[in-house]
Order: structure tokens, then C-alpha cells, then sequence
């Protein structure tokens, strides 16, 4: 399962050369395998994407696959860590592996640069100088669609996500900005693929809208029985539904969703333009946002070896906190936390042509920080 | 809570209950006539799925769609058996655990690279989309209703299969004693390929169904899988009646217990606590319904033997 690739060479590259003479080592834990592979897949290819596009010799990356399961997770981080000496760690998908690997290894002097979960854990009490998070905390989304709810005028949303920590994390994002009452609040299983009961409490409590956190396979059964069901409301999701690898999936039943993203195919700068056009060339399908954030994680790691030796720690944490990088979400920066700060978007189900697709309709919040950043003492 | 909200509801716990059932009465003849504890059976419910997709994406024909499922299923199911299975027999449960596990990943990476990381597109047939209204003024959708009717059919297809034809018969005299059934000059290793792929087009029909309206993706066997040995359990292994009545039972307990358990703890606790502990408790329900099952008959409710 074990896959070392070392980075093509580019000879005619122009790149500057990096500060550092020795290679960086990149150990990345991802999910390659099971039921929320195309993530892992997609974070991991936009990754690869973006040191291939360097040309950058210095850079070693180790990828192995987690299979979604904690414990295999902190196997991985240990081996890498204590056997393989990476410097850096990245890849994670999910907050519980998240949580399970991420203070240990940071405490272990290494750093970790997350492309995907953002536990509110990490933001706040327990952020890390060495941890980095170069998607969002995972509120954001969620407050970015409470926001969108009061421009929109609904007073009394029905909202449901799983009953495990990003899904808390969800339904407390969303009601943080969000003015009206609740109809109803439901946390489901984790892994749960029918709806029929809730559905069934959605077309009773009298809601005028409805929100859900239901990442995978699980948004995918939700959208399909939701629209088999009759019940005429307008559905808000955070991109997580609505991403390219699940679209196609769930077909017509999609078309007309908002959903709220930091990131969108159709953000109009050259760099994002680039980045869509390159992997549609090098993997011929269509980037997710999941594919942007390992894009950015990379390229935010090759400006910071750019400007710094990776053994010199401090350094390294100034130059990585600098985010001077072209992120393809346009602006960037990072909060006190190593969090970022960022737009965030309302984008549209479309069709264009057969494909599924999402179009920017407008932006939810300019410049987001997140709840945790005061939290944080670093 | 509205009378109208609970018969939805009881409707939406049976047609759970019926589709758990396709893949538990494949689950539970396996067991009882091979004596075989087959962890691939929630391989043979994703093959279903993704044939059905499949041919349906290729054809844009639901029905040919079904029937891919029953025939992919049914052939990956007489394939695995004369390959893999017959040689775990006479072995010990742990040989056969161990072995069966490895087909999960066989196939489960073997689907991956045919068809990719990304869930498959399967829709259902126009014809049945969208709701219909009950008397009483329930609207429910069409595709759940058509969903319990033949699970329904197929149930009372199976029960005619096994009292009713002379395979039947084989398959009974097989779980009560395969020794003597092959000293009468039954081939015995015939009939267990039989029972296997009629198992396996089960578990495949019920992948093609739910599928339609979940999310056609590597893994998706496995969390029915599980619900598919609990409702054995209950029901008491080997018995087809067993997995019946012990598939509607979870099916209820699961759905029921999702929607009440919550508005009980709403009585002790503030909303935002008790959705929380309700959901919770919720999810162990049909645990606790197994245990307490167990407990009082300890091989489940149709068990013959232990």
C-alpha cells in the first residue's frame, strides 16, 4: 500500500532554488481506500499536482492510506515520525484521526499542515504552533450558510448533521450566525443512508427551509430521498454534499442547491483557472475543493521552503505563517491560530453540458476568521 | 405527534425492515444449510448495486438494471463458493472469518478498480418517483411503497420455495443433517452452490433497490451487513421466518427509536441535551433489543438449535 514518489524532474524549471540543501520529507496519512476514498484521492492528487508544477527536486513525499480508521492513523504518524524522520506531516481527512495523530506529532516537534479537518478542538484551547489549517475550521462553512439563511429570510430552518464532532461542529456553526428560530434539530448516525424518518419530521414541523451536514455517501442518500419525498423547501448544504466527485452521483436531485464553499472551479483568477485547467489535463476529471486544499497545502509548503530550512524550526514557522503563496481561492492569509481567513462563497448547482457542476452566486462572508481564535494561546 | 407522522413512520420501519431482510434470508440459509459464516455477503449486496448502476447508466433501463444485479450477484456468488468457499467447509468459523474477510477487501478494492473512488449514479425509474397519496391523506413516496411490496413478494416467494419445491425440500433436509441427505444421493456440493448464488441474487437485488435511492459506493455492504447478522441473531439463525420477523422488528426498533427516544429524553432534559442522549440511546437500540432478545431466548426467537 506503501507508495514513495519522488518528484518528477523538471529540467528546464526556473524555480527559485529552495534554501535548503537537504530534501524535505513529507509523510502524508490519507484516506485511499473504504468508503471515503475519493477525498483522500483527490486531496493527495492536488497535492501531487502542485510539487509536480514545481519542478522542486527537494521534496520527498511518503503517502499512505488510513483507511479511515483512527487507530491505523496513529500507526501511520508513528512510523513516519519515528522511522521515517518526515519533517513534515499532512493529508488528514477526518477530524477524529485528526484529533487522534495531530497533537501527538506536533508535540513531537514536527508540523502539521492540515488539508481538510479543522476540529474546533485544534483552533482554539488546544492549537499548536506547528499546526497549520489550509482549509477552513470547520465552522466556517456552517456559519457561512446561517449568514446566507438571514439574507435569504428564513425564519425557521430545520437543521440535521450526524452525531459525531464535526457534525456538533456544524449545527452550532450554523446557528451562530443565523437570526431565525429552528423548526427542528436532528442529529443522525454516523453512516446513516436513510432518511425516510427525518424526512418525515422535516414535512411535519412546519419548517421554511432546511439545513444539513451530511458529508459522503450519506448527503448523497439524503438529496435522492429528499427529493423522491415530496417536500417542497429550499435546502441549503455546505460544499461537502455538493463537491465534484459526489454530484454526479446524485444527479438531478441536486440541481438548484445552495451550497457554501471557500472555493469554487469558477473563482475567476488565473491561478485558480490554471489549477482547474492542469488537473483536468493531468487526472481528466474535474477538481473538487477537496483537490484545491491539497493543492494550496502543497504550494504552501514549497514557498516555505522557498524562504527556510525545514530544521530550522522557527524559521520555518515564520516563513509557513507568511502564507506567501497564490492560494486558488484567491485572498489567504492566516488568523493568530494558523487558521485561515478567508471568503466565503454561496455557489449554485448547475448542469453544463452532462456534467454536474456549481456556479458562484455570491459571497457569504468576507474575510471569515473563525469562533476559536481568541480561544488560542500560543 | 400527528397519527398521520406515525403511520409514516411504521411504513418507513417496515420497508427497512423488508429490504434487511432480502439480505438476511441469503445470510441465514447460508448459515443454516452450509453452516457457513459468510462475511462477503455484504460484497454481493455493493456488486448488486453497482451492476445495476451500471447497466442502468448504460441502457437507461431500470428494469435491466435489476436484473444485471440478480444476475451479476447470483454468478460473483457461484463463482466465490466454487473457488473460495468449498474449500472452508469442514473448517473451523475463525478459518472461515478470516477467509470471507478477505473477499471484503478483494472486492471491495477489485470494484474500486473497475469503477473508481466516486459514487455511482442509480436513480429510480420515473414511473415510480415522487409521492402518492394514501387514504387518510398520507403522502408517502411511491418508490418506498413499491419497495415493500416486493420485498413482500419475494418473501412469499421464498417461503413457497422452500415448503412448497422439491430444492426446498433438499435445502430443510440439508440444515438438519447434510450427512444423510448426501448418503441418499443428493449432490450435496450442487446444492450448496444453489443455495449460495440464490443467497447471493438476494443480497444483489436488495443492493440494486436501496441503492436507488442511496449512494451507489464501495463499502456500502458493510454497515447492512452487520444490521443483516443482528436481524439472524434475533431471529434465531437458519430460520428464513426468523429472518422475517426479526428484519421488521429491527427495522421498526431502528426507525421508531430515532424519532420517540429523543422527544422521551425531551421530558428530563433541555432540546439541545436530550436530541443529543435520545439519538445516542437511539442508535444502541436495536443492540439493546438483540441483548434483551438473547436473554430471554437464548436462540433467538425461531432458533432450532444453538
Amino acid at each position: 500500500m506503501k507508495q514513495t514518489l519522488l518528484a518528477a524532474v523538471a529540467a528546464l524549471s526556473l524555480s527559485v532554488a529552495a534554501a535548503s540543501a537537504e530534501p524535505v520529507k513529507v509523510g502524508m496519512i490519507t484516506t485511499l481506500s473504504g468508503g471515503g476514498a475519493g477525498l483522500g484521492i483527490d486531496v493527495r492528487d492536488g497535492f501531487m499536482l502542485a510539487v509536480k508544477q514545481s519542478g522542486n527536486e527537494e521534496i520527498e513525499v511518503i503517502i499512505e492510506d488510513d483507511q479511515r480508521k483512527p487507530d491505523v492513523a496513529v500507526k501511520l504518524a508513528d512510523k513516519l515520525v519515528q522511522a521515517e524522520n518526515v519533517d513534515v506531516l499532512t493529508g488528514l481527512i477526518w477530524s477524529n484521526l485528526a484529533m487522534a495523530v495531530i497533537p501527538s506529532v506536533t508535540a513531537q516537534g514536527k508540523f502539521y499542515l492540515s488539508p481538510n479537518a479543522g476540529p474546533s478542538m485544534l483552533a482554539g484551547k488546544g492549537c499548536h504552533p506547528n499546526y497549520f489549517n489550509v482549509a477552513w475550521q470547520n465552522d466556517n462553512l456552517h456559519e457561512a450558510a446561517g449568514a446566507f439563511a438571514n439574507v435569504e429570510g428564513y425564519k425557521n430552518s430545520f437543521i440535521l448533521a450526524p452525531n459525531y464532532p464535526a457534525g456538533k461542529d456544524a449545527l452550532t456553526g450554523y446557528k451562530r450566525l443565523y437570526k431565525g428560530d429552528l423548526a427542528g434539530e436532528l442529529y443522525t448516525k454516523l453512516g446513516q443512508t436513510d432518511y425516510a424518518a427525518e424526512l418525515a419530521q422535516i414535512r411535519a414541523s412546519g419548517a421554511d427551509s432546511v439545513y444539513f451536514f451530511l458529508p459522503g455517501g450519506m448527503g448523497i442518500s439524503f438529496l435522492k430521498q429528499y427529493a423522491g419525498s415530496g417536500i417542497d423547501l429550499p435546502v441549503v448544504g455546505p460544499a461537502f454534499s455538493f463537491d465534484q466527485g459526489i454530484l454526479q452521483a446524485v444527479g438531478d436531485a441536486a440541481l438548484g442547491v445552495r451550497n457554501t464553499s471557500q472555493w469554487s472551479k469558477d473563482i475567476n483568477t488565473p491561478v485558480n483557472k490554471a489549477f482547474v485547467e492542469s488537473f483536468q489535463v493531468e487526472y481528466g476529471r474535474l477538481p473538487s475543493l477537496y483537490a484545491s486544499q491539497g493543492f494550496d497545502t502543497a504550494n504552501l509548503l514549497l514557498s516555505a521552503m522557498a524562504k527556510a530550512d525545514v530544521k530550522d524550526a522557527d524559521a520555518f514557522r515564520e516563513a509557513l505563517q507568511e502564507a506567501d503563496f497564490k492560494s486558488t481561492r484567491g485572498e489567504f492569509r492566516f488568523g493568530p491560530n494558523n487558521h485561515p481567513i478567508q471568503d466565503i462563497y454561496v455557489r449554485e448547482v448547475i448542469k453544463e453540458g452532462d456534467v454536474f457542476t456549481n456556479k458562484i452566486i455570491g459571497k457569504a462572508l468576507n474575510s471569515h476568521s473563525d469562533a476559536y481564535w481568541s480561544e488560542c494561546k500560543m | 405527534m400527528s397519527l398521520i407522522l406515525l403511520i409514516e413512520q411504521i411504513l418507513n420501519g417496515l420497508q427497512f425492515g423488508i429490504m434487511l431482510f432480502l439480505m438476511a434470508a441469503g445470510l441465514t440459509l447460508i448459515f443454516g444449510v452450509m453452516g457457513l459464516i459468510n462475511l462477503a455477503h455484504g460484497s454481493l449486496y455493493m456488486i448488486g448495486a453497482f451492476c445495476a448502476a451500471a447497466v442502468a447508466g448504460a441502457t437507461g433501463s431500470f428494469l435491466l438494471g435489476l436484473i444485471a444485479a440478480l444476475a451479476g450477484a447470483a454468478i460473483a456468488g457461484a463463482l466465490v463458493e466454487l473457488v473460495v468457499i468449498r474449500r472452508l467447509y469442514t473448517k473451523d468459523h475463525l478459518d472461515q472469518v478470516l477467509a470471507t474477510f478477505a473477499l471484503i477487501l478483494i472486492f471491495s478494492e477489485g470494484t474500486r478498480w473497475l469503477f473508481g473512488s466516486f459514487p455511482l449514479f442509480l436513480d429510480i425509474p420515473d414511473a415510480l418517483s415522487g409521492p402518492v397519496t394514501l387514504p387518510g391523506g398520507i403522502e408517502y413516496p411511491l418508490y418506498r411503497l413499491t419497495l415493500i411490496i416486493v420485498g413482500l413478494l419475494v418473501a412469499a416467494g421464498l417461503f413457497l420455495l422452500i415448503s412448497r419445491t422439491r430444492l426446498g425440500i433438499q435445502i430443510r433436509a440439508g440444515e438438519n443433517d447434510r450427512e444423510m441427505i448426501a448418503a441418499l444421493g443428493v449432490d450435496i456440493a450442487k446444492l450448496y452452490t444453489i443455495v449460495f448464488a440464490l443467497g447471493a441474487a438476494l443480497a444483489g437485488l436488495a443492493g440494486a433497490l436501496v441503492g436507488a435511492i442511496q449512494s451507489v459506493q464501495v463499502g456500502m455492504g458493510e454497515p447492512v451487513l452487520i444490521l443483516a447478522f443482528v436481524v439472524i441473531v434475533i431471529g434465531g439463525i437458519g430460520s428464513i421466518k426468523g429472518a422475517l420477523i426479526g428484519a421488521i422488528l429491527v427495522g421498526l426498533t431502528d426507525t421508531l427509536g430515532g424519532i420517540f427516544l429523543p422527544e422521551l429524553m425531551k421530558l428530563f432534559f433541555s432540546p439541545a441535551t436530550a436530541t443529543s442522549i435520545g439519538s445516542s440511546i437511539a442508535s444502541m437500540s436495536i443492540y439493546i433489543l438483540m441483548a434483551a432478545v438473547l436473554v430471554l431466548r437464548p436462540t433467538g426467537l425461531f432458533g432450532a438449535r444453538a
